[in-house]
């Protein structure tokens, strides 16, 4: 077969595999650092002319079920989030070992430690785990590619999903892959074989649940002789080392020339108990290096239950929060930190901020001015750019928890006399996760003021189709808002007294009114003009 | 072979059309890459760093170690001085532009920054920007700093100026040579102060 060697980022290489194996469709939210899987095959060739099923959803359970849907019919289909899409997609992540799969299913979860992006550094393994979810964590690009296949033939062989965890720093990083030059083909429409599963009735349930729980044990033995996952032995037993997916790459870069403890490299879940047995019984110590929280180094102490020390995250040896690096992992495995050139003092902090002609600034500013006139007004913020407006020089927003939180926190605040309640939610935000919640406050009339700042586009990820874009009064009207009260201006500064008079007389209001505050993101609009300039010069 | 490189500078900037010229040649090379970028929150003008590993063995980190950095490019002053402690004290070098980007209140006074940068012992800092605007155009500011750390990427110069003419080729042969240009200026002002 031929191959193509070319320098890919780890969502690329993951993607081209998923494609190259006969994925029939992509389902996911645009989060970073995740986002690149669903662009790499929204724009490749064999992608667009299979009519690869990549549109993005409205939010990672819609994404989740939808996949669940084309598995359903005997396709191979994967679901791509950030690590907290996670939650959002619990419960039919979790309902998809029970129904189990027919065509091959992939959840690719991108765990984000050191929260570079995101609010948390939750772990995705303890999902799966929980789950009884089989795992497959790549240690480099080309582990992401050659995974993308294997998953789906793991999901095909046990007919139950299967998880794809990576971390933001492969996710984000580049390396040389090397790819199949052609696709294989994708796989026909077929139904499951067993009907009753995919009926989650306690009766069904209850007789399911047995068989997840004796595939789960069965999956512990292909892990123990899966190819990813290693027992290289070593001179020194003095101490023994798991290393699990791109933790791999930091202990090995500190040892050029071959690494003399025993090592138990891990790419592939549920752990592999008699690889990690004989470890123990060969060392007196493990060091477990892992990327994102203390998954492995928690589960071993009930894996070895004899006197071995067990040392990684938990024990100190290594950072309990935070991404690994190569220098905290040469600390950890004892060698000395190499020497360093002087840090220099007077570097300052600089923090991310609303671009010069974001309409969001406009939407702050007349804010504010608002604010101002009321002794004690509360702002709750989402998940987006405007996040950005809790900092100097707007510090605007009063809470940042998850998505559409800001909805329905400023109700629950309502219900709790609190009077000015403002929402200010991004129009992605909105259509992902704000119009149950805007649901719930119109059928109490509640006394708040969401403010929509649409912009047309998924802002933070870098500007991704949003699934509410011209239909954002529409659908406030059709959950049922007064349609006086769900206004729209332009976010402008030379809008800004009437957007005050707008944002002061709906605050005024004592029951639920919407504002959409609309202004394209300055980032597509320039995008979309040199696109026009480009067609024009060549019209 | 082994080069370790951070490259540095504000969100927005464009560090990573540097680092996507040397990947096309270090690719041409038959080296292996590792190319750690930051996407997201922080390209909103915050600070961004990407650390490119090039090497004829294979590379395992992606993230490079404290000490072990052979080179700090950056489009900005101060963000060079935030990753100083990665550069090795032996041998390690810094080729940065000298215009402040200003997006901060406390940003620190502009002498201050030069007597940083001055009193390590192997920096080029010069005005990339005006070089650009007079060589080429104001948009080629990158491809100047290229070219100022091109004598210190351990890669044949010919092979970036063959990266360069394959990424702009798209845009046509003026965009070309204008960055070829200067490409070629930055060069020349490495090369003064390596000797």
């Amino acid at each position: 077969m031929q191959h193509i060697k070319q320098l890919l980022l780890g969502d690329e290489a993951l993607a081209l595999g998923a494609i190259n194996a006969g994925l029939s469709g992509v389902y996911a939210y645009p989060g970073t650092p995740s986002t690149e899987i669903t662009e790499y095959i929204q724009s490749n060739a064999v992608a667009k002319q299979r009519a690869i099923h990549s549109h993005w959803s409205s939010n990672e359970k819609t994404a989740m079920e939808e996949a669940l849907g084309m598995s359903f019919c005997g396709r191979r289909s994967m679901v791509c989030m950030k690590h907290v899409g996670m939650n959002v997609c619990a419960d039919p992540f979790v309902n998809s070992a029970m129904t189990g799969t027919n065509g091959g299913l992939i959840v690719v979860a991108a765990d984000d430690p050191s929260m570079h992006s995101s609010q948390n550094e939750q772990d995705s393994r303890f999902y799966s785990d929980f789950a009884f979810i089989p795992t497959f964590e790549p240690s480099n690009q080309q582990e992401a590619y050659d995974m993308a296949a294997d998953a789906f033939d793991l999901s095909e062989k046990w007919q139950m999903p299967v998880m794809l965890r990576m971390v933001t720093r492969l996710f984000h990083s580049r390396a040389v892959v090397c790819s199949d030059a052609v696709a294989a083909p994708e796989r026909p429409l077929s139904y499951p074989e067993h009907t009753r599963q995919w009926v989650l009735m306690p009766g069904n349930s209850k007789v399911r649940y047995k068989e997840v729980l004796r595939i789960w044990q069965q999956l512990q033995q292909v892990s123990e002789t899966s190819p990813y996952n290693k027992y290289i032995d070593g001179t020194d037993h003095s101490m023994g080392i798991i290393a699990s997916g791109i933790a791999y790459n930091y202990l090995m870069e500190n040892y050029p020339d071959g690494c003399p403890y025993p090592v138990v490299k891990i790419s592939q879940y549920p752990l592999p108990k008699a690889m990690i047995q004989r470890l123990a019984a060969e060392c007196p110590k493990i060091l477990v290096i892992e990327e994102g929280q203390p998954f492995i180094e928690d589960r071993l102490r009930g894996i070895i239950d004899h006197g071995t020390s067990i040392m990684g995250r938990l024990s100190g040896e290594l950072p309990r929060t935070g991404e690994l690096t190569p220098d905290a992992v040469r600390l950890a495995v004892g060698l000395p930190a190499l020497s360093r050139s002087d840090a220099s003092e007077i570097v300052a902090p600089r923090p991310p901020a609303l671009c010069q002609g974001c309409g969001h600034r406009d939407v702050y500013h007349a804010l504010n001015d608002v604010m101002a006139q009321y002794p004690n007004p509360k702002v709750f913020g989402d998940i987006g750019c405007y996040t950005l407006g809790w900092l100097a020089p707007f510090n605007a927003i009063d809470s940042v928890v998850d998505m559409g939180a800001s909805i329905t926190m400023a109700k629950g605040a309502a219900d709790a006399g609190q009077h000015p309640s403002i929402a200010v939610i991004g129009d992605s935000t909105f259509t992902h996760s704000g119009m149950t919640g805007l649901l719930d406050a119109i059928n109490e009339n509640s006394d708040i003021t969401v403010i929509i700042s649409d912009n047309l586009t998924t802002g933070m990820t870098g500007g991704q189709d949003s699934q509410g874009t011209g239909k954002l009064e529409d659908i406030c009207r059709g959950l049922g808002a007064d349609p006086a009260h769900v206004r729209t201006i332009d976010s402008l500064p030379r809008n800004h007294d009437q957007m005050m008079q707008l944002f002061k007389e709906e605050i005024e209001y004592h029951g639920l009114s919407v504002i959409v505050s609309r202004r394209e993101c300055i980032q597509t609009a320039r995008r979309h003009a040199a696109a026009a300039a480009k067609k024009q010069s060549k019209a | 072979m082994k080069k370790d490189i951070i490259l540095a500078g504000v969100g927005g900037q464009g560090i990573l059309s540097i680092a996507t010229v040397i990947g096309v040649a270090a690719l041409q090379e038959g080296l292996f890459i590792k190319q750690a970028e930051v996407h997201g929150m922080s390209q909103r003008g915050g600070d961004v760093q990407s650390n490119l590993r090039l090497s004829s063995d294979p590379i395992y980190s992606d993230l490079i170690a404290q000490g072990a950095a052979d080179l700090i490019v950056s489009l900005e002053p101060m963000e060079a001085l935030r990753y100083a402690a990665y550069l090795n004290p032996q041998s390690g070098w810094i080729v940065t532009n000298t215009v402040p980007f200003v997006n901060i209140t406390n940003y620190p006074d502009m002498a201050l920054v030069e007597a940083e940068l001055h009193r390590r012992p192997r920096v080029i800092a010069f005005d990339v920007d005006a070089a650009a605007k007079e060589i080429a155009s104001p948009r080629s500011s990158n491809m100047v700093l290229l070219g100022a750390c091109a004598p210190l990427l351990g890669i044949d110069t010919d092979k970036l100026a063959d990266g360069i003419r394959r990424i702009f080729a798209p845009k046509g042969d003026n965009i070309v040579e204008a960055n070829i240009a200067a490409f070629n200026h930055g060069l020349n002002v490495a090369k003064a102060v390596i000797k």
